[in-house]
């Protein structure tokens, strides 16, 4: 899908500045998304599925799992990283729902800039709206370098 | 009721060990607008270096949430779950998850406290591979709202 942006040069994160738009992306859900992740991720809260049960609990109507928000919001980073570079800490916090319309479905956009760069590599800070409303506050991802995973479980001696 | 107070600080069991499988990876990519060959090609996964696909970085959620269950569940805990919204989320890697992972979490409640009425509850939950080695925390904020 974005493979042009990831056979660009690698990504050097010490070269980065502060301010930097590094990835944007636009994600359009609908139900069908909400359905597929709660099966993916095992959170089969109703509310996320159906209406009457949202509306039950004074929603105004199905709404995107916040954990699908947090999960596909960090992608635009994943997809600019490629193999240069691994997230070792992400976080979020969340400010607003996102209901999901039956027939109109919801837009996310996310936009990924460069907010610290130091020793340890950068922290990419995450702007996600719907409707022209921030969704996620304080959305902000560590990366630094690869390699941390074993190849084998081998453990030192 | 408010959240017993008296839960900072608790220690839960460990969870039952979760293999990590390949077509599980793969399912939670594609939910989560993955387009990385990392989450999916075996070939380029081993080709980066890892030992086979590498789960995105919210795949923790998974792991963790067995051990949400136990504190929601916990008799003296009074965290209403209807009244339970989820405010903050955070994971902190010392290594990306690779199918073939047998991930095992424990949750110890980091704080509780009282603001308005309502209740917030960090629980940390510790997972760690099968050789005892820290993989990721993830941290939940839970907000439980008191009564109107």
């Amino acid at each position: 899908m974005n493979s042009s942006a990831r056979e660009a040069k690698a990504v050097d994160l010490t070269a980065l500045e502060v301010g930097e738009v590094v990835a944007e992306r636009t994600f359009g859900l609908e139900r069908d998304s909400l359905v597929r992740y709660a099966g993916a991720s095992g959170d089969f809260n109703p509310i996320h599925y159906r209406d009457d049960v949202a509306q039950s609990v004074g929603l105004p109507g199905v709404l995107a799992h916040g954990m699908l928000t947090m999960g596909l919001a960090v992608q635009p980073v994943i997809d600019w990283l490629g193999s240069d570079g691994e997230v070792i800490d992400y976080q979020v916090r969340f400010t607003r729902p996102v209901p999901v319309d039956a027939v109109e479905g919801a837009s996310l956009s996310v936009i990924a800039k460069v907010g610290v760069v130091d020793a340890a590599g950068a922290r990419i800070d995450l702007t996600v709206t719907f409707n022209g409303a921030t969704v996620l506050g304080k959305a902000q991802v560590r990366v630094g370098a690869s390699g941390l995973a074993p190849v084998a479980p081998t453990p030192t001696a | 009721m408010p959240v017993n107070p008296e839960l900072q600080g608790r220690v839960f069991p460990s969870t039952p060990p979760y293999l990590v499988g390949v077509e599980k990876v793969r399912e939670f990519s594609r939910a989560v607008f993955s387009s990385s060959p990392l989450n999916f090609d075996r070939d380029a996964a081993r080709a980066a270096g890892y030992a086979d696909i590498v789960a995105p970085p919210t795949f923790a959620v998974v792991i963790q949430e067995a051990t949400l269950a136990q504190l929601l569940a916990e008799p003296d805990a009074g965290i209403d779950f209807t009244r339970v919204v989820h405010g903050d989320q955070r994971f902190t890697y010392t290594r990306p998850i690779v199918a073939g992972d047998e991930l095992t979490a424990t949750l110890t409640v980091a704080s509780v406290k009282t603001l308005g009425g309502h209740s917030m509850v960090t629980a940390e939950s510790s997972i760690v591979d099968a050789t005892g080695a820290h993989v990721v925390t993830a941290i939940s904020t839970l907000v439980v709202r008191g009564d109107e």
